[in-house]
Parts: C-alpha cells; sequence; structure tokens
C-alpha cells in the first residue's frame, strides 16, 4: 500500500506546524522522517493517522484521496502509529492487551482469549518477533514491551507503521534486535515511517531520508549517498560542528576524591562496589557503561542525594562524604540531572522559577525570608539569552518549552553559579543536535575555564567527543580505565569492557 | 478505548488551559449549573416552580439581602476560608489534609481552655494569646499527621480522617474532666470564654443581633499573609515545588521531610484559628463537634477557590453565604437545607471535573490552540 501526502498544511492558532508538505510512502520500504524537536515530525505523522485533520492539502492511499475523521478511520484504512510512550495495560498479558478494543468474542460475548493468543503467536512467527503471548506486560523490559505495540498495530491489519522516535527508550542492544524487526517488516511488503532525530539510526535504516525543519521539507535523499553533516545541517539548517573543541589538557589539583566507595540501592543491593575515583580541575571524566551498572548511584551518592554506606567522597580535600544536598551546592558542586523531568525542573513552573530552584535561598535572589522576584526575573531573563534558551518570556512555563530548551534551562541554572565540579548524568539524552552541540561546548567551557567535569552517559560517542579520561563501570565497579588526552581511544574496547568483558 | 475518548483526549489536551479559564471561568460555571440542577432536584422531589423561585429568592435575601444577611454570610465564611487556606496550604505542597477538622477542634479547645484560665489577664492581652493557643493546638496536632509521614511514609490522607476521629473522642472527653467541664453541669460543656478573650461584635452599635466579629479582619489578613508566604516567601517556594514536584525539590536540596511538617503546621495553624475563632466570636464555649463540619466543608472551598488565597476568600464568601442563605430558604420555602448541602456537593463535582464543564458549556473556552508536537 502506498500513501502520499499532498500539499499538508496544519495551523495551531497562529503557529504554522506543517506547510505545504509533500511525502510519499511506499510499501517495503522504510521512509526516515528526520528533523529536530519542534520541527513538525509528530503534527505530520498525527495528521497521518487521522488525529488531526490538515488545514489544506489531501492524503492519498494508493492514489484514491481519502479523509480521516479520527484515528479509527486511518486504522481501518491500514495507517498504524506505534507511540514513542507505549500505551499498554501492565497488568494485562501481552494477548489481553493486543486484543484490547477489538476483542475476539465467542458465545454470550465471552471473551476468546484462546484464539487472541493463537493469532498473537501467528503475528510472532510471520516477523521474528518473539513475544510470550501470556506474560505480564509490568515483567516485560521497554524493548520487548515495544514489540507488543508493534504486534497490536499489525493485529489491526496495518500496511502502513508509523514509528515514533523508537529507539528513544532502548538500549543499544535492544536497538541492534529492533532494526531487525524493522527489516523483516519492510521484507514483508509493510511501508515504515521511521521518525526520529538521530543521524546514525537514520542513516544506517532507512531507504530513503527526508528532512523537515520549521515544518516544511528541507530536503530529501539517498541515506547511501548522504553522510552525517550534510543530514545535520540540513535539519538545523546551518553547519554543524561534531568536532569539540578543547583547550590543551592541563589537569590541576584534585577536586573530587571518591575513595572506596560502596553504595546501596533502596532494596539494599550493592549498587556501586568498592569505587575509587578523581576528577581533578580542568579534566573531564567520562563514565561509560550500559544503564544500571550502578552509575545513577554513583551520581547521586556525589550530590548527597543517597547515602555512602562505606568509604569516603573528598571535595577539595574536605570529606563531604555525608554533606547536604545544599551544603554541596554552596561548596560549589553543580548537578546536571539524568532525568530532568523528573529530578531537573518542575514542568509547572515558570522558566524563571525553574531558574532559581537551588539558588532561590541566595543573597542575589532573596533577602530573609522573601524572595526578590524582580531579581530573580532580571537575572533569568540574562541567562535565557547568555545560555540561547528559546523562551516566549521568562514567565512561560518550563514544561512547554522544548527538550533542548528545558536542558539548557538546566544547563543554565547549574553553570552559572560559582562551581568547581559539574556533576552531568545524560546531559544530551533525548536532545536535537542543536542543543547537544550547545551543551558540549558548555561543558568544555567549564572544563577550560578549570572546573572538574564527571559525566556519566550510555551514549559512547558523547563520552568519546568529551572526555580526558574514560572509566567504565560494570556491575558496580570500575572495570577499565582509558586515556583519551593521546590520540583516540579503541571504541571496541570500550564496547568490551562495557559488556563486562575484561580487557 | 473508543475512537470518540481518543479523540476527546487529545483535543482536551490541546485546548490551553489558561489562568482564567482555570480560575475563574470553570468555578463560576461550576456554581451555576450546581443551582441549575438544584432546581431540578427540587422539581423531581415535586416542589413546584413558584416555591423553586421562591426559595431561591429567599437564598441571595439571606445571604446578601440586609445587613443581618451579609452579617451572617460573613460570620459563617470566616471560619471556612481560614481553615480553607490552611488546606490550600497543603494541597500547595501535595498534602492531601483531610484534618481540618480535628486541627478546629484541638485549636478550639486549647483557645477555651488558655481563655479561661488565665480570665484575670487584659483583653489587649489575653485576646490575642488566646487566639494563638489555638493556632499552636491546630499547628500541633496536625504535626503528628505530618511528622508520621515524613518519618514512615505513612499516607498523610489516612492519618489524618483517624485523627479526626481522635480529635471528637478527645473533646468529649476533655469536656468532662473537672477542669474544664463548666461547674455545676452534667453534661459535657466547657466553662465559658471570659468576655475579655471574646472576639468582639462590629456592629452591635447598629443591631445588638448582628453578629459579625472581629475575627473577619482576622480571615482578611491570613489571606494576605497565606498569599505572601504562597507567592513570595522562600518557605512557599519550597511548598509549591515540593508540591508539584518532589523529586525535583529534593534534587534542588529542599528537605522534603521538613517541608511536610511545617506544611502541615501551617495549615493546622490556620485551622486551629478558625477552631479559635468560633469558640471566641461565635460560641462562646466548647461543645461536643463544635467543629460542626467546617473542616470538611473548607476542602470544598480550597477546591473550588483553586488553592489560591484570593479564590479560597471568594469561595469561603460562597458558602458562607449558601449557608446562611439557606436557612432563610427553609423559613421562607419550606425547602428543606439539605438541598444547600446538595448544590455545594454539585459544585464540587463539577470543579472537580472541568472537562465535564468544558463539554457541557463550550462557550468561553478557547479552541484548539498552541501545543504542535
Amino acid at each position: 500500500m502506498d500513501v502520499e501526502l499532498r500539499g499538508i498544511t496544519k495551523r495551531f492558532g497562529e503557529v504554522v506546524a506543517n506547510a505545504d508538505v509533500n511525502l510519499t510512502i511506499r510499501a517495503g520500504e522504510v521512509l526516515g522522517l528526520l528533523g529536530e524537536n519542534g520541527a513538525g515530525k509528530s503534527t505530520l505523522m498525527n495528521v497521518l493517522s487521522g488525529l488531526y485533520r490538515p488545514d489544506e492539502g489531501e492524503i492519498l492511499i494508493d492514489g484514491k484521496p481519502v479523509a480521516f475523521d479520527g484515528p479509527g478511520d486511518a486504522i481501518r484504512a491500514g495507517i498504524g502509529m506505534v507511540h514513542q510512550h507505549f500505551m499498554l495495560v501492565p497488568v494485562f498479558s501481552v494477548a489481553e492487551n493486543v486484543v484490547l478494543g477489538v476483542e475476539p468474542t465467542g458465545k454470550f460475548d465471552f471473551l476468546d482469549l484462546k484464539t487472541a493468543r493463537r493469532q498473537v503467536r501467528e503475528i510472532n512467527q510471520k516477523y521474528g518477533l518473539e513475544v510470550d503471548p501470556d506474560a505480564k506486560i509490568e515483567t516485560l523490559p521497554v524493548g520487548v514491551q515495544q514489540r507488543v505495540e508493534i504486534i497490536k498495530v499489525l493485529f489491526r491489519s496495518a500496511d502502513v507503521l508509523i514509528l515514533d522516535e523508537p529507539t528513544a527508550v532502548l538500549t543499544p542492544q535492544e536497538v541492534l534486535e529492533f532494526f531487525e524487526i524493522v527489516k523483516a517488516l519492510r521484507d514483508a511488503g509493510k511501508a515504515l515511517v521511521f521518525i526520529t532525530h538521530k543521524l546514525n539510526e537514520i542513516l544506517e535504516i532507512a531507504d530513503r531520508i527526508s528532512v523537515i525543519r520549521a515544518g516544511r521539507i528541507v530536503g530529501e535523499g539517498d541515506p547511501k549517498k548522504l553522510n552525517r553533516k550534510e543530514l545535520a545541517e540540513m535539519m538545523v539548517g546551518r553547519p554543524v560542528s561534531f568536532d569539540v573543541i578543547k583547550a590543551p589538557y592541563a589537569p590541576g589539583r584534585d577536586i573530587l576524591e571518591v575513595k572506596d566507595v560502596t553504595i546501596l540501592r533502596d532494596n539494599d543491593e550493592i549498587a556501586v562496589d568498592h569505587v575509587s575515583l578523581s576528577v581533578k580541575s580542568g579534566e573531564i571524566v567520562g563514565i561509560a557503561g550500559v544503564q544500571g551498572n550502578g552509575q545513577s548511584a554513583l551520581i547521586e551518592a556525589l550530590t548527597g542525594l543517597r547515602r555512602v554506606a562505606s568509604g569516603a567522597v573528598l571535595y577539595l580535600g574536605d570529606d563531604i562524604t555525608h554533606a547536604s544536598v545544599r551544603a554541596r551546592h554552596k561548596m560549589g558542586v553543580a548537578h546536571i540531572p539524568e532525568d530532568r523531568h523528573r529530578a531537573g525542573m518542575i514542568a509547572d513552573f515558570t522558566v524563571a522559577e525553574n531558574m532559581v530552584l537551588d539558588t532561590y535561598y541566595d543573597e542575589r535572589f532573596s533577602s530573609g525570608p522573601q524572595i526578590n522576584w524582580k531579581a530573580v526575573n532580571a537575572r533569568t531573563a540574562e541567562f535565557t539569552h547568555d545560555f540561547d534558551i528559546r523562551t516566549p518570556s521568562v514567565f512561560a512555563q518550563a514544561g512547554h518549552l522544548s527538550g533542548g530548551n528545558q536542558q539548557k534551562l538546566v544547563v543554565a541554572r547549574e553553570l552559572s553559579r560559582e562551581t568547581k565540579l559539574v556533576v552531568a548524568g545524560q546531559p544530551t539524552r533525548g536532545l536535537d543536535v542543536g542543543s547537544i552541540e550547545y551543551i558540549h561546548q558548555r561543558l568544555v567551557e567549564a572544563r577550560d575555564t578549570g572546573d572538574g567535569v564527571l559525566i556519566v552517559s550510555s551514549e559512547l560517542d558523547e563520552i568519546l567527543a568529551l572526555s580526558d579520561r574514560i572509566l567504565v563501570m560494570f556491575k558496580g565497579r570500575i572495570v577499565a580505565e582509558f586515556d583519551a588526552t593521546k590520540g583516540t581511544v579503541d571504541k571496541g574496547a570500550i564496547g568490551l569492557a562495557m559488556a563486562g568483558v575484561a580487557a | 478505548m473508543t475512537n470518540e475518548t481518543t479523540d476527546r483526549v487529545v483535543k482536551a489536551k490541546l485546548i490551553g488551559r489558561t489562568d482564567f479559564e482555570d480560575m475563574i471561568l470553570v468555578p463560576v460555571i461550576a456554581v451555576v449549573a450546581a443551582l441549575l440542577l438544584g432546581a431540578l432536584t427540587m422539581l423531581l422531589t415535586n416542589v413546584d416552580l413558584a416555591t423553586i423561585v421562591r426559595s431561591y429568592v429567599a437564598l441571595a435575601v439571606g445571604s446578601f439581602g440586609s445587613l443581618n444577611a451579609l452579617s451572617e454570610t460573613l460570620t459563617a465564611a470566616t471560619p471556612l476560608v481560614l481553615a480553607g487556606l490552611g488546606l490550600a496550604l497543603g494541597f500547595r505542597a501535595g498534602l492531601f489534609n483531610i484534618g481540618a477538622e480535628g486541627q478546629i477542634l484541638m485549636g478550639g479547645m486549647a483557645a477555651v481552655i488558655f481563655g479561661f484560665s488565665f480570665a484575670g489577664l487584659p483583653s489587649a492581652i489575653l485576646l490575642p494569646l488566646s487566639l494563638l493557643a489555638g493556632v499552636l493546638g491546630g499547628a500541633l496536632y496536625a504535626s503528628i499527621a505530618g511528622w508520621l509521614r515524613a518519618t514512615t511514609g505513612a499516607h498523610e490522607v489516612i492519618l489524618t480522617i483517624m485523627l479526626n476521629s481522635i480529635a471528637y473522642r478527645l473533646v468529649d472527653f476533655m469536656l468532662s474532666m473537672p477542669a474544664i467541664q463548666k461547674a455545676g453541669r452534667a453534661d459535657p460543656i466547657s466553662k465559658p470564654v471570659p468576655e475579655a478573650a471574646e472576639l468582639p461584635r462590629l456592629l452591635t452599635w447598629i443591631d445588638p443581633n448582628l453578629r459579625v466579629h472581629a475575627g473577619v479582619f482576622l480571615m482578611l489578613a491570613a489571606v494576605i499573609v497565606v498569599y505572601w508566604v504562597l507567592f513570595k516567601s522562600k518557605l512557599g517556594f519550597e511548598f509549591r515545588a515540593s508540591g508539584k514536584n518532589p523529586e525535583a525539590a529534593r534534587f534542588a536540596g529542599m528537605r522534603s521531610g521538613l517541608i511536610i511538617v511545617s506544611a502541615m503546621a501551617a495549615a493546622g495553624g490556620l485551622a486551629g484559628l478558625a477552631g479559635a475563632n468560633q469558640v471566641l466570636g461565635v460560641l462562646g464555649r466548647a461543645t461536643p463537634g463544635f467543629s460542626a463540619g467546617i473542616g470538611f466543608t473548607a476542602i470544598s472551598v480550597a477546591l473550588l477557590g483553586r488553592s489560591h488565597p484570593v479564590g479560597v476568600l471568594i469561595a469561603g464568601l460562597l458558602f458562607g453565604a449558601l449557608e446562611a442563605g439557606g436557612r432563610q430558604m427553609q423559613v421562607d420555602a419550606g425547602v428543606s437545607i439539605d438541598l444547600i448541602s446538595i448544590i455545594q456537593a454539585l459544585i464540587i463535582v463539577f470543579i472537580a471535573a472541568p472537562l465535564l464543564v468544558r463539554a457541557i458549556f463550550p462557550w468561553g473556552f478557547r479552541k484548539a490552540a498552541g501545543s504542535r508536537e
């Protein structure tokens, strides 16, 4: 089944989300739709899946114009969407979730789960999905849950599958498995739209690429003939540099010393097992590792959010093992949390309120028990300018900003203080190229001005681009250390260490 | 999920929830809709149209139609606003405090006991100290729930409900203690509050029956103080941050345990003040269950007022008016005062379901705008 979008325009009030978009989706092909956050990718796909009605333009299926009055119409026409955020009932089984809403029923309207299970197994076999129809959703890893979403769409006999940022929640290993599934679906004649802002992925999986920027299609191309740089430039609208320019490596005194530290998780399992490390002034130390190997607990302990079970943490030579979060802030520890929505900002608060979330008590922003909002707003206006945070005003709700601008807000708050140590967890996860570039620059700037910087990231490319020294964490221990100041580090060696294979 | 529901959820998300819609339009519509449905309820219970009209006229006259009506409205509104402000503070900090009733009782008892224990003091000292005793009584009682929540993680809804029950029985018990019980009485009733500890009535020079008292000024002062605390002070910033995203507040170095205890104490203090206001301004003594459900109605007031101090003031005045007018309604039209409870409940249903209001009354709400991606 081929689908054509012709001259699609969608406005929200004054804002034009899509302007005269033409797009062709063909059976047996993966169309990569590349664009930054806020470029209009999701709006376009919501038009295609019947959630929005376009203001202008038409949708043609196999050459015939169609009009969708709701998602139901699109599903009946064979267009299915796999959402970024899964819509599954955690306590239901796979089969129950798949048939939800279109349940096969037997006599007296009894739910016919037997048929459901059989149908799920058939889909499994056909596309090599390997999902147990009887498994409870809540027991399944994220990658498998995603397959359940795909089965749901296939069960409703979709021929066009829209995959909205499908790899955002997956581990690198799961991404590889997911690509196999995408290829199997393509080879079975399905048409796929793969929405992403990740350049490497789109180059790997797409048969054809369309780039969308500010609501318009700004380029199309063949992934075999394009490279990352060209694609990034199309997506961002200006040349993008992937190389981080750093001052020569000139480490100073020890800022942070972690001595034989053991940290427990909430359930008393060991998260960090007798780890020692140090971060010096003027260097970036990167901790690589697959998520869940103790990095989060380590960061929380270093920033005072989690108790250290044994060992010591020294900061500028002073023991801060049991210092409070606030005390560490005052000493010059900046913390960019790995999950900005959960821990880094308050979506319902204004940009200004978020900007002083951990400095409101400072004499710059308050006198006595009262916060000086005038000063807060003035400083926030400066910061939004200095850190290139695009917001309509300092009173805008932080939750309404794009992901990149939200993260810049967090970075601005943390780095605008007097800092000596910057601890950053996944500082660019889920961000667009432009924001990543910007945040990397800022972190390097902190290093160049003499801060110690500790970065935890599951994106190996990020670790490699930024770090002077690379530590690899596996099952709560530092299993390998690489010096990145003398030439390039072997990516394969780090990968092996991440997988727990001793070098 | 059917297509229509998916559709509606998506559309609902698209509509920008501006402050105006949220703070003003929804509450106003909720009140109007509740009054209409109240009329319908009367129709269904065989009340004829003329009586319905008469009862709503009585409702208006009884609440705002005369000096006495206004006095009664203010008298009824004052404790609702005070306790409602406390609850609003708690809600903003993410604490669903159901315990205003118990805190009113404890605050009221503390005020009464302090009042008659130091009856010899001059009014300028005794009255403020008795009020303070009420604040502290409520604050301490609420702190128990706050402390248990902070240290053990027990849920404050359960804790405060249980503490309400304890408060009722504790008051009964205290009222039969020789030190508190009025001399020569067999029934549980406290010694009277000395005149020096009473909140002075304001309009007795016009008519000795006008009950409105100086508690009105307490109410207005409390609105201003709570507004300042919530939106201007560091403490309020911490309350609001913890309420909206406790994890982010923790990451920002705010101490959640301290915030929970202080938010509960502040809420309890205001409820305690409401209790003191009742015993020192209206009742003149403590009797079993003198809180009379004010602590529960105050939850509705805080919700209707959107946990905003000014909103709480308006909502409290409205509920005070409903109460004062309801009595008039019963007298003039013979309609049961229970109808007022139905109307109050309907208001809350509509407030709690803003989407319902939007669905029934689509006018005035902005159409889909903003929000892409």
